[in-house]
């Protein structure tokens, strides 16, 4: 059955872009991954509302999305809280709701974390390019058109109908995250750690530093104490592929976690997030603060497994229900 | 220099960087393409893309299913084996360029530089067979090597705000072609009319890592019928 009419833009926000997992393979031809920045929030908001866990949402950054609803159809918000309102009723977010055609939803402003993710019952009907309806914002492909949603776009899905009955599920208490003003991220060393000093590694440990303003899904730029590289290295390196997470310290000293629209680098990097804390990254916002501790590639491998298995928990218990 | 030994370095719990050499050169970056085909064609398990560069290959690999001791122990014994695995040539691919006037802004300054004329700088320009060291800064950017030593040139010290697309551009011992319109610091010796980079095709970019590459001059009038 062809796409039908699910949503109205009546004002985006400053960036709302349309996100999948991401899109992957292509790392070769120089294409960045994209995707959502917190994918545990993207696979929620999915499997909420019925949709294929990496089937594409909106991911809408701090607040002023205004959207109408053009028929009845499944919706949830996940990650961020921007305090979104459907007509003048505050809603939950880790829980979906079944909306009536007219609805006025509205994402008022953060209270905490930066991005939230809305699934829509059926998803998003954007052509995928390179396997993916991920927005590659610098390239200007993928997701709407290769740009943010604006005013008057409207948004279509695959047989919203199907999904109404997915209306009042609910995340467990257990697995929805905090967002505080601090973010605490596990790292693993490496994969230049040896071209700092033992000062410069205790350094990236010891202190919190400050979110820049300049971040965005390219980089979250740090502020703080200066991380000492070896007098013998040079300010860069040979170029050289990279991935989301890994943290790379240019020649000021100021570190810089590497996001998605990126794919090779000639930084030296440190230290690199886990898998497991990844989708926290999405959720730092100009202003805040961040730390590190470190930990073994075993204990950053459990932590991984532990993630999942209460994904896995969570959908069994959704598909045994009668 | 080629290491004797390949290091691997742990870049997180998914990602496992593996530097074959340590500098930049044409045998180093073959060594990475060899080793780059080898796994394309002996799948590891758990390997969900490779990511080759100048001098390393970056394995991204799914942490529920594989680990860096298991990888790297499998990659050990792949590379034991490139002797006997049979590693297909590259292509090579010949691309026109107008050089000078509104399409090569550089041109004649590169030349003034060197101190030789227009001519000379086309001719050592198109004179070379290049590799493909890697693709990157923007999707489907070839950095390529080695520009011959008598056209080594530094960076423009105020890197310009916009390049056009298809801009041929180089730098130290590099040559590259900006595939979009994108910022840039290299000096543009001309244009070419070829698309280097379109999302809607498999594969999205015309180059690929390890590929060689000629450059030939064409006239603006012939620039301009290309698409025709």
């Amino acid at each position: 059955m062809a796409p039908v009419e699910t949503l109205e833009v009546l004002a985006p926000g400053p960036l709302t872009t349309v996100q999948d997992r991401g899109r992957f393979g292509y790392g070769r031809y120089g294409v960045a991954p994209s995707g959502a920045l917190d994918s545990f929030s993207l696979r929620v908001a999915n499997l909420l509302v019925g949709n294929d866990e990496h089937e594409a949402c909106l991911e809408i950054t701090l607040f002023g999305l205004k959207l109408r609803v053009l028929r009845d159809v499944a919706v949830a918000v996940a990650g961020a809280d921007l305090q979104v309102h459907c007509n003048d009723t505050p809603l939950d977010r880790w829980r979906s709701y079944a909306l009536e055609e007219g609805s006025i939803l509205s994402f008022k402003g953060v209270k905490s974390g930066c991005r939230a993710y809305l699934a829509i019952g059926g998803g998003i009907s954007v052509p995928q390019v390179l396997d993916s309806k991920s927005t590659n914002l610098p390239s200007k492909f993928g997701g709407f058109e290769g740009r943010p949603i604006r005013k008057g776009d409207i948004l279509f899905s695959n047989s919203p109908g199907l999904h109404l009955k997915a209306g009042g599920r609910r995340l467990p208490q257990t697995l929805i995250p905090s967002y505080g003003s601090e973010s605490h991220l596990r790292v693993v060393f490496g994969p230049q750690d040896d071209e700092f000093t033992e000062k410069g590694r205790k350094t990236l440990l010891s202190y919190p530093y400050k979110v820049s303003p300049d971040s965005d899904r390219t980089g979250i730029r740090l502020a703080g104490p200066i991380i000492e590289r070896r007098p013998d290295v040079g300010e860069s390196i040979i170029s050289e592929g990279v991935i989301p997470g890994t943290i790379q310290v240019p020649g000021d000293g100021q570190p810089i976690i590497i996001l998605v629209e990126i794919v090779t680098g000639g930084y030296r990097k440190i230290a690199t997030v886990i898998t497991a804390d990844l989708p926290l990254l999405g959720q730092i916002k100009p202003g805040g603060a961040v730390s590190f501790e470190e930990i073994s590639l075993d204990e950053a491998y459990e932590a991984l497994r532990n993630t999942e298995q209460g994904l896995r928990e969570f959908k069994q218990a959704r598909s045994t229900r009668p | 220099m080629l290491y004797e030994r390949s290091h691997y370095r742990i870049m997180g719990d998914r990602s496992l960087l593996i530097e074959l050499g340590d500098n930049i050169s044409p045998e180093v970056n073959r060594r990475v393409r060899e080793l780059s085909v080898m796994l394309g064609q002996n799948p590891v398990e758990g390997v969900l893309e490779t990511i080759p560069a100048y001098r390393s290959l970056l394995i991204i690999y799914d942490p529920l299913i594989t680990n860096t001791r298991v990888l790297q122990h499998q990659i050990e014994d792949l590379q034991k084996k490139s002797e006997v695995i049979d590693i297909p040539e590259p292509k090579t691919v010949e691309i026109p360029v107008v050089y000078g006037a509104d399409y090569g802004p550089d041109l004649k300054w590169v030349a003034g530089y060197h101190n030789i004329d227009v001519e000379d700088v086309i001719q050592l320009h198109t004179g070379t067979t290049y590799q493909v060291y890697m693709i990157g800064f923007t999707p489907g950017f070839p950095y390529m090597g080695e520009l011959p030593e008598r056209l080594a040139t530094p960076r423009r010290e105020t890197p310009r705000t916009t390049i056009p697309e298809g801009s041929v551009a180089i730098a130290q011992r590099q040559t590259g072609i900006y595939p979009v319109e994108s910022p840039g610091g290299w000096h543009i010796l001309g244009r070419t009319p070829m698309k280097l980079f379109n999302p809607l095709q498999v594969p999205p970019a015309l180059l690929e890592m390890g590929d060689l590459v000629r450059f030939f001059p064409i006239e603006k009038g012939e620039f301009e019928q290309w698409h025709q």
